[in-house]
């Protein structure tokens, strides 16, 4: 790319450069650190709060309603308000609860997610880490919060989590394929699995576009299974508030639950993030092959905007989701997944290996 | 499974979901569609039903008079025991023995809004208020008197029945 | 599941044993179902019924007559106007009364209006049972109209103890027949709008159709009745089979599905609402000017006997019976309230299913607690 004014790698190498010039390299590496967990830390705290005031707007608006507008103006300071309030909640801790795990499962959760959102490209050279496995990574790295559902489930000795809990893990276990296949998808694609260099192929057209009807499939597929993986939207199963109660976290209070409901949240930013990054470009402008001027008036818009801006579309895909249809029951659940998504998911696998093979996809 | 059956199967499911996200997004995209009102703020533009159930409230002339003569029927009407008569017995100037209203005790704590009151009170004094403000920290403050201190029975109905009888 | 019992509860000591309710956001109250569960599966349903329990039977006999008919409000909250009625005719047939003929046609329309409102709130709660939690809000939006016809007439939303043996508390509104012709529009055009958000989903499709089959001789046996007996081909309207108020003059249909299921439950409650748009449409422009209630003493005394009356509420057959001894206070007073005896059928349809059909299925009954325990 010519136009490099949105480049951050040179703003990365200027305070790599600036902080080696005053201290040992060992020195350098802590202290970029640090930067960068401060800086994540920050920004998932943010992010994870105001998807929560936007799913509340988003939903009211649905729902004929005008949804939190009463601290700040539209109601922006809402959930920073619901923070302070849950921080300042008794934390009840439950009699016969395995302690440990009870306390350990709200963090499992949570560093899973922040573990995923390391990997992510915000922009060109804003990566904290750019693995050459770097889709399979989050993919692996995302599926781990099941285990804070289990635990949690497991752990507060009550039926309903217990029943809650065993629902999510069947549900992450089963949606976890279609999540790979699809992904898997567009890595055949690429023709690799770092992000940068998928983002960097989408130069000519988002792969939904260069990979026309199987690509979108691969999207549907990937945004239902993607869903189903965050326990969200009509596949809350673990949640199921009118079966359930509120499911494995039942039993938390206080700061433990919001670190749950932050935790689910940011799940679905991850979700989102990924979808806009491996279907519809991440960073990269919207370009189309052959259309120069069209390509660089887009390359004026910086690449942060674009990916969240990506990132908040798919986010109201599925928020529109959640807000119209009713919940699965668990076997029907199963059954999608294994008797449709899979299926149609293996079949589009094929069709686009053989789409490359000829290379009848938009080059 | 037949194949064509399958994948009609699958996209009858999408065509029906579809169909109720074209009302979710229908209305997601409207916000002028909004019906819930912003209650403390659109206080003063409230639009209130003239027979709207708020309380039992008793009619004031400007001269502070009322036309309650402390008969009773409406506590014996009422199911829930909520309303209370005080009277008193005075001798007025002719020197016959007159019944009078002290208090009017209405336990608002207590009313199941049946209207069997207003509806068998003969003087037709009590009738219903529309304030619905009935928040309160203690509940004695929700009894309340309901003829207003220093207040006089409208003698007007008595002047008219005793022309009749004349 | 050989294991399910569907008549007959055998509890063992080792039952998976989980309680949903008295505070349970599906249960619509404070009912508690004692569930035994076999995995996800529901081995049986005890219900618990008790925790709203408020004697309105034993209050009525210490009560005048016209004093019992607020009471009666408060058992089935939603068809409030339908509870009221039954006591009305029930003592207007005792003393042969000739009602006159607005009392009747405003009955008649305010019962149906009451009957839209109940069942739009019920697909509210429905959709949230279903975990579809924008129908909520959508029914409730309706819901609101015909609420503010009901205050802007009787001056109370849910609980308008409007009627009065012999007739009514006050004459109508002069806006009423207006807003409801609004009314009727105005819905008409959004009732579609509740197929193509719940009806026709294929999500929804899959959890109703074929759950929680009642056969037409268990609706019988258990007395289902209302919509939900209907949707298993009972006939079982009152309005059709013994006429009361105006109902003899109106043409309408008795909604009847044979399925049995969730689903035909689910039909027969929105085809009601279609209906009950038609009654109201006939009525509307025609109801007789007069006077709104019967020359009634203000002392009411039954002579002696017993007197029965039934009428159709929004949830099946309401039936009051007086015995009356004379006095101006009923000897004894019961009501065979429509949703216990939907209740205790939930065992028999809803064992053997999922924890989550359990839910839909006793969405699909469509209960109103304080109605089981009076």
């Amino acid at each position: 790319m010519d136009l490099n004014i949105y480049d951050f790698t040179s703003f990365t190498k200027w305070v790599d450069t600036a902080l080696n010039s005053v201290m040992s390299p060992g020195w350098t590496m802590l202290v970029e650190l640090v930067i960068v967990g401060i800086v994540f830390i920050a920004a998932y705290a943010v992010i994870g709060l105001y998807l929560v005031l936007a799913e509340r707007k988003v939903c009211a608006i649905i729902q004929n309603r005008q949804g939190p507008n009463r601290v700040g103006p539209f109601g922006l300071f809402q959930t920073i308000a619901d923070l302070f309030k849950l921080l300042g909640k008794e934390l009840i801790s439950i009699k016969n609860a395995d302690q440990f795990l009870f306390n350990l499962a709200p963090f499992i959760l949570i560093i899973a997610s922040f573990m995923a959102i390391a990997a992510l490209p915000f922009a060109k050279g804003l990566h904290a880490i750019d693995l050459n496995i770097g889709i399979f990574y989050m993919f692996a790295v995302s599926s781990l919060g099941v285990i804070g559902i289990l635990l949690a489930g497991w752990s507060s000795n009550s039926k309903y989590s217990l029943i809650g809990a065993i629902r999510s893990g069947a549900q992450v276990v089963s949606y976890e394929l279609s999540v790979g296949l699809a992904l898997l998808s567009v890595v055949i694609f690429s023709g690799s699995m770092q992000l940068s260099t998928i983002v960097e192929s989408q130069a000519n057209g988002w792969w939904i576009i260069k990979g026309h009807i199987p690509a979108l499939i691969a999207f549907i597929i990937f945004l239902i299974a993607g869903t189903a993986e965050t326990n969200r939207g009509p596949f809350d199963l673990a949640e199921a508030e009118s079966e359930l109660t509120a499911g494995f976290h039942t039993e938390y209070s206080g700061i433990k639950f919001a670190f749950f409901f932050l935790a689910e949240y940011m799940n679905m930013f991850i979700v989102a993030a990924i979808a806009s990054t491996v279907f519809l470009g991440g960073w990269m402008p919207f370009h189309l092959g052959g259309f120069e001027s069209l390509n660089h008036v887009m390359d004026f818009i910086p690449p942060v905007i674009w990916f969240f801006g990506k990132t908040a579309f798919v986010i109201f895909i599925m928020m529109w989701i959640k807000w119209t249809f009713p919940r699965l029951r668990i076997d029907q659940l199963l059954k999608l997944e294994w008797k449709y998504l899979l299926p149609l998911n293996l079949m589009n696998i094929v069709l686009i290996a053989f789409i490359v093979l000829m290379g009848w996809y938009i080059k | 499974m037949n194949i064509f059956k399958y994948f009609g199967e699958v996209f009858g499911a999408i065509r029906s979901l579809w169909a109720g996200m074209r009302v979710t997004g229908y209305y997601s995209i409207r916000p002028g569609k909004v019906v819930t009102q912003q209650y403390p703020e659109n206080r003063k533009k409230l639009v209130i039903a003239d027979r709207f159930k708020g309380e039992v409230i008793m009619k004031h002339d400007s001269n502070n008079q009322h036309t309650c003569n402390g008969c009773g029927i409406c506590e014996l009407n009422c199911p829930n025991g909520s309303i209370e008569i005080i009277s008193n017995k005075i001798t007025n100037a002719e020197g016959k023995s007159e019944r009078i209203i002290d208090k009017h005790i209405y336990h608002l704590s207590m009313c199941t809004f049946c209207s069997l009151c207003i509806k068998t009170c003969p003087s037709n004094s009590i009738t219903w208020g529309q304030d619905f403000e009935h928040a309160m920290f203690d509940r004695n403050k929700l009894t309340k008197v309901l003829n207003q201190p220093g207040s006089s029975i409208r003698k007007e109905i008595k002047e008219v029945k005793e022309t009749k009888e004349a | 599941m050989e294991e399910v019992f569907q008549d007959i509860i055998i509890k063992h000591s080792d039952d998976y044993i989980i309680n949903m309710g008295p505070q349970h956001p599906s249960t619509h109250g404070v009912l508690r179902f004692e569930l035994c569960l076999l995995g996800e599966t529901v081995k049986y349903i005890i219900p618990h019924c008790g925790y709203i329990h408020r004697g309105i039977e034993k209050m009525c006999e210490k009560n005048t007559y016209q004093q019992i008919i607020h009471l009666t409000d408060r058992f089935d909250y939603l068809s409030a106007h339908m509870n009221n009625e039954a006591v009305c005719l029930a003592v207007e047939n005792a003393l042969e009364v000739e009602v006159p003929e607005r009392v009747k046609y405003i009955r008649t329309i305010l019962a149906e209006l009451n009957r839209i409102a109940s069942h739009q709130l019920w697909w509210c709660a429905f959709g949230m049972d279903l975990g579809a939690l924008t129908t909520f809000f959508y029914g409730l939006r309706d819901r609101e109209y015909i609420l503010d016809i009901f205050e802007e007439s009787f001056g109370s939303r849910l609980l308008h103890s409007f009627n009065y043996p012999g007739g009514l508390m006050h004459d109508l509104h002069p806006n009423f027949q207006q807003k409801v012709k609004d009314f009727i529009k105005y819905f008409r055009k959004k009732l579609p709008e509740y197929d193509q958000l719940l009806t026709g989903n294929i999500i929804f499709q899959q959890r109703s159709i074929g759950m929680g089959y009642m056969s037409k001789e268990d609706a019988i046996s258990y007395g289902v009745t209302g919509p939900s007996g209907r949707g298993s081909g009972f006939k079982c309207d009152v309005r059709k089979h013994h006429p009361y108020s105006a109902y003899s003059k109106v043409d309408f249909k008795e909604i009847l599905y044979t399925e049995g299921d969730t689903f035909a439950r689910y039909k027969a409650r929105i085809d009601e609402m279609w209906e009950s748009m038609n009654i109201i449409e006939q009525l509307i422009d025609n109801i007789p000017a007069g006077d709104y209630t019967a020359k009634m003493k203000p002392i009411i005394k039954l002579p002696v006997g017993d007197y029965f009356q039934r009428v159709e509420t929004a949830r099946g057959e309401l039936g009051c019976y007086i015995v009356s001894d004379g006095n101006k206070n009923p000897l004894r007073v019961k009501f065979r309230t429509p949703n216990f005896s939907n209740l205790f059928i939930i065992n028999k349809i809803a064992s053997g299913n999922k924890i989550a059909d359990l839910v839909a299925i006793s969405g699909s009954l469509d209960l109103v607690i304080p109605d089981i325990d009076r």
